[in-house]
């Protein structure tokens, strides 16, 4: 078990660094109205169980989501609050690290003032005509080239050129209805050659085409109250996560969307965070204001159900050093751990994007914790 | 002195000694004569025969005085008188007798000479009747011979005019339809005829007749093969026709298949038990019998015998009951099947009883069939049914009440009273329950009261009641009742709308009663009404009582999370509605925290009712008062007492966090117990719970955070006594406050007494 934490200001936005393949590095973002914002690049060194922070200044505002470039691991996005005028909006930007982040990153978290280098803007991603943005969508598997800003009741999908520097609306869709529509999450599938987006608003997931910018499938009454999250499931295109305020984690398959697959009920709060693994779809995060995360293995609705055939010989070799033999139970859903490090709400969990067994979870008061999934059913399921 | 020999007597006996002396002598026997001769042995007795006078008179002078001897003498004198004058009149008398005596002998003798003459001449006169008479006879002799020849040439002739009349007779006997006549006449002839059949005339009747006879078998057969006939007809035409010696296979299946034509005309008819058992059955019956009565009881005689015809008779008889009955079966099961109102079992299971019983008579009258094994199933069968049938009577029951209780509980909505009758509505809704069930119970029994045929089958003894009636309608029911209590978690579940908060609560406190007392009751009443051995495993109270409970704390933490969601969605619509940043200096308690106060107040009223208080933690003595620590750095802390100044954030989060790490942790939608405090605690949790998480996804005004504040402060003043831990309260709302703070662009907090002043005004 890696149980690393750190303290920084309050924090909600919690990203792995997609492009990077290498390193173990997690992005957090700080929410503080009174001091400057910073990013925390958090690096996790697996063989010696060792954490180096680096900090870059993000002096536009307290940040409530980030996301990194698939293509460009020096490329995010954040949304930042700006009050102007005793008005408070949400902004989003792209951003690019500076090169030389890491020559001054062995620095104590307490230091602070040490002047942290300042990220460098490359656009905005101009919302003042749309309302506050919720979060920004990179293309999954792209070239950095396209996004989504879900703000307000609209989606844009902007093209970014000349190395980032500009970004142009290229299509937008509006959703109508009665009252305040608000965009909370959404998802851009990595499927179907990333034509399609799942976004939530209130207790409705719906599903868009990007090439005509239209509804295909909507969801209502998908959770009881509010959807916080969700997630596509990376092997099964049909299937998608998603979690809310009725503390519960659903399953859909959005051919069938009059049942959930299947319905988790283990956090004693709103959930907000819901993640597959990358690799392993049985493989699911969620983190929850109950201050819980939970693994859970999702082995029935997964794209590999009957899981690897176990060799006993292999298995007894391999498994010689666990105490714990859950390398030899049946296959079936069940919750592999609760991690109940946190002391406060948990808003972000994400997977590693280098190594799929690896895990962070972010609470509200700053406390970033780094799990694994345990070694026995990593094993149960590699082998 | 002589006279002294005469034997002394008595004047009054005198007369009578005479008399009998004297039938001594004529040797007329008396009935005093024995006694006399005894008395007489006496040599002194001097009227006895033995008299001796010479021992008589030693006697008297031995033993007598001279006085008495004299005396004695002229007594015996006195006495030898009287005797002589008494035998002077009794021969005067004698002789006068005896002279009409002998004149009336001498008369006779004369008599008697008339008559010898007149007799002679009677029999000189017999003697010449005699004669006549022998001439007489002799004459006769001849032509009595020839009348007793002409007397049997009368009768042969009688019987050849029978003969010869046949033909007529039997094609009268077919005209009039007399058959039964014309065979037994047929009969009387057949052997005669059969004799003589080699003479031409006797040939030619003989062929007559069996045209004739011919024509009615062929007429019997036709009526044989009518429907019309009653079922005496047809045994009577089957009768006859076995003395024409009909082929018996033949007539046995004739007599079956016209039997069951009849029956299945009585089965299309057949509608009700009743006409099926008076009707079909006792036919059925009837059939039976004289089917017997015609071939297999009949006396075994002459060349039917060989036949063997019992045999197969039997087995006949066997398969045409069997396909009758199973038609019958299948129409009875069909009846019973429609038999869907529960309200009066006592009929259906009078028509079982009845139905059983009638079947019986088949049993006596067959004893090898399957009929009535058959029957018994179909009623055990509608027994299975009927138990199902109730159990379902009983749920519609159940949800028609819940619907009842329901509008009940929604008609009088006023504001905190809606809620006061919730208590008698629980007991009324469980009376009711009861009730039904043991009226149920009661309709069950039916079928295992003793009068009923059927109850001592073993079905009815111990799987009916142990399967049928504990597991299939009891056990059943009360699961029934787990299982909806919990659907109304489930399936209300999302919006919490569908189901009213109340009728969850009452649900819940039913579910509870049934876990400690009802169910143990309900069981052991059933246990005791059927006598149930548990031959087979049966489902334990305690399990039973596991399962309600377990609805029970189900429905309960629905009630508290749907209750926790209402007060939730109103703090979150006015958290996440206002301008907060621009929103102006606080002077009131916003309205939907008194609203929120008020419907935690409305909550506490109507869970009181239902639930006990509960146990709470020891309160501080003014919990109303108690400030804000984080705002209160001059007063006396207990707490952390953090100070809101730029160059410390860590400071904060540090102190808050090491808060955190010795208060327990919180969760939020946790099972409750069963009490009021616990439902309390829980609903509030969820809505502080829900008021911080709002709090943190918004940015405050300087105004905005004092507003907070006052809220804050005011939830404070009235939440604490509802719950059974006030910490609770106090730690979820300075923690609101507290990201209130943090998420304030300008954290100026009001001052404490302002707070007061402002939650005290209202």
């Amino acid at each position: 078990m890696g149980f690393r934490s750190l303290r920084v200001f309050q924090a909600r936005a919690l990203t792995a660094q997609t492009a990077e393949t290498d390193a173990i590095r997690f992005l957090v973002g700080t929410q503080s109205l009174k001091f400057d914002n910073q990013i925390h690049i958090i690096d996790f060194d697996d063989e010696n169980n060792m954490i180096n922070k680096s900090v870059l200044l993000h002096d536009a505002g307290e940040m409530w989501h980030i996301s990194g470039s698939p293509a460009d691991k020096a490329v995010l996005t954040t949304c930042y609050s700006k009050t102007s005028e005793s008005r408070v909006l949400t902004c989003a930007a792209v951003w690019r690290m500076p090169p030389e982040w890491e020559s001054g990153s062995h620095e104590s978290p307490d230091d602070s003032s040490n002047n942290p280098q300042t990220l460098e803007l490359l656009c905005h991603l101009d919302n003042t005509t749309h309302g506050s943005v919720a979060c920004v969508l990179w293309e999954p598997l792209g070239d950095g080239k396209r996004v989504i800003s879900l703000a307000e009741n609209h989606v844009l999908l902007w093209d970014l050129q000349e190395s980032s520097t500009k970004a142009t609306i290229s299509s937008t869709a509006t959703l109508e209805g009665k009252g305040q529509l608000k965009f909370t999450a959404g998802k851009w599938s990595p499927h179907h050659n990333s034509t399609q987006l799942a976004t939530a608003n209130d207790t409705a997931i719906r599903g868009w085409d990007l090439r005509s910018m239209s509804q295909i499938y909507c969801i209502e009454n998908a959770h009881g109250q509010l959807v916080r999250d969700l997630d596509f499931n990376p092997n099964k295109q049909y299937y998608l996560a998603s979690c809310g305020d009725d503390c519960k984690v659903k399953f859909w398959d959005v051919r069938h969307i009059n049942e959930p697959v299947k319905c988790l009920e283990e956090h004693s709060h709103w959930v907000w965070s819901v993640r597959y693994n990358h690799s392993h779809d049985q493989l699911l995060l969620t983190g929850s204001s109950d201050s819980r995360v939970i693994l859970s293995n999702m082995v029935s609705i997964s794209s590999e159900p009957f899981g690897h055939l176990v060799d006993d010989d292999d298995l007894s070799d391999n498994e010689e050093s666990q105490q714990e033999d859950k390398g030899k139970e049946p296959l079936q859903d069940s919750i592999i751990a609760t991690y109940e490090e946190h002391e406060d709400s948990v808003y972000a969990v994400e997977w590693s994007a280098a190594d799929p067994w690896l895990f962070a979870s972010l609470s509200y008061d700053g406390r970033l914790v780094i799990n694994r999934v345990p070694r026995a059913l990593k094993y149960h399921i590699l082998l | 002195m002589s006279s002294a020999t005469t034997p002394p007597d008595s004047d009054p006996s005198g007369r009578r000694r005479v008399h009998s002396m004297l039938k001594l002598y004529y040797g007329l026997n008396e009935e005093g004569t024995a006694a006399e001769q005894a008395e007489s042995l006496d040599p002194c007795d001097i009227n006895g025969p033995h008299f001796d006078p010479e021992v008589y008179l030693n006697k008297l002078r031995k033993e007598c005085s001279l006085g008495e001897l004299m005396d004695h003498e002229s007594c015996m004198v006195k006495q030898i008188r009287s005797l002589d004058s008494d035998m002077q009149t009794l021969v005067y008398e004698n002789y006068n007798k005896f002279i009409s005596a002998t004149d009336t002998i001498r008369k006779m003798k004369n008599d008697f000479k008339k008559m010898e003459d007149e007799m002679d001449c009677l029999s000189a006169n017999m003697a010449a009747i005699t004669e006549f008479s022998a001439r007489i006879s002799g004459t006769l002799q001849d032509q009595h011979a020839q009348i007793t020849k002409l007397s049997g040439v009368h009768t042969l002739l009688r019987k050849l005019q029978f003969l010869f009349e046949l033909p007529a007779r039997l094609n009268k006997c077919l005209e009039l339809q007399a058959y039964a006549q014309a065979v037994s006449a047929h009969r009387r002839a057949r052997c005669v005829l059969q004799q003589y059949s080699h003479m031409p005339s006797f040939r030619g009747i003989q062929d007559d007749c069996h045209v004739i006879m011919e024509q009615l078998a062929q007429q019997l057969r036709q009526k044989f093969r009518d429907g019309g006939s009653s079922a005496k007809d047809l045994s009577e035409c089957v009768e006859l026709l076995l003395q024409l010696d009909e082929p018996a296979e033949e007539l046995c299946d004739k007599f079956l298949s016209h039997a069951q034509s009849r029956l299945e005309a009585d089965l299309q008819g057949l509608e009700f038990i009743d006409r099926g058992c008076n009707e079909f059955v006792s036919s059925l019956c009837l059939v039976i019998a004289s089917y017997q009565e015609l071939f297999i009881n009949r006396p075994q005689e002459g060349e039917l015998a060989s036949k063997n015809i019992p045999e197969m008779a039997n087995g006949k008889l066997h398969v045409f009951v069997d396909t009758l009955a199973a038609r019958y079966f299948s129409l009875v099961e069909r009846r019973i099947q429609e038999e869907k109102g529960v309200g009066d079992n006592s009929l259906l299971v009078r028509a079982l009883d009845r139905f059983h019983r009638r079947l019986q008579a088949i049993t006596k009258l067959l004893p090898g069939s399957a009929v009535p094994s058959h029957g018994t199933e179909i009623v055990v069968r509608a027994a299975r049914e009927r138990i199902k049938q109730y159990l379902s009577a009983l749920q519609t029951f159940y949800h028609d009440s819940l619907t009842d209780v329901r509008q009940a509980l929604a008609a009088p909505r006023l504001a905190v009273g809606g809620a006061s009758a919730s208590g008698e509505l629980l007991t009324s809704l469980s009376n009711f329950i009861l009730n039904q069930l043991k009226s149920v119970l009661a309709s069950v029994h039916l079928f295992t009261a003793k009068d009923i045929t059927f109850s001592n089958k073993p079905y009815f003894k111990g799987e009916f009641c142990s399967q049928g009636v504990r597991e299939g309608l009891v056990v059943s029911f009360i699961k029934f009742i787990c299982q909806s209590s919990r659907q109304y978690c489930e399936s209300a579940g999302d919006r919490g709308g569908s189901t009213p908060p109340a009728l969850l609560l009452l649900l819940s406190r039913l579910c509870l009663d049934y876990e400690t007392s009802t169910i143990s009751y309900i069981l052991t009443l059933t246990d005791e009404q059927f006598l149930v051995q548990h031959h087979t495993p049966v489902t334990p109270v305690t399990a039973l009582c596991a399962e309600a409970r377990e609805a029970a704390q189900k429905l309960l933490n629905h009630y508290v999370k749907v209750q926790g969601l209402i007060i939730s969605q109103m703090l979150r619509k006015s958290v996440e509605t206002r301008d907060w940043v621009n929103t102006i200096e606080p002077r009131n308690v916003r309205a939907v925290m008194k609203r929120v106060v008020e419907d935690t107040t409305s909550i506490d009223v109507q869970v009181g009712l239902l639930y006990e208080e509960g146990v709470r933690k020891a309160h501080s003595s003014d919990s109303s008062k108690r400030t804000f620590s984080v705002y209160s750095s001059s007063r006396q802390q207990i707490r952390y007492a953090p100070s809101y100044t730029p160059s410390a954030p860590m400071d904060t989060n540090l102190l808050s966090n090491i808060h955190k790490l010795f208060s327990e942790r919180i969760d939020i939608f946790s099972p409750v117990e069963f009490n009021k405090v616990s439902v309390l605690t829980g609903i509030i949790k969820i809505s502080l719970k829900t008021f911080l998480e709002c709090v943190r996804l918004r940015t405050f005004g300087r105004y905005g955070l004092q507003q907070i504040q006052v809220d804050c402060h005011y939830l404070q003043m009235y939440l604490w006594r509802f719950v059974s831990d006030e910490n609770l309260v106090h730690f979820l709302l300075d923690e609101i406050v507290g990201s209130a703070a943090h998420r304030c662009l300008d954290p100026s907090p009001m001052e404490q007494s302002v707070i007061e002043v402002i939650c005290e005004r209202g």
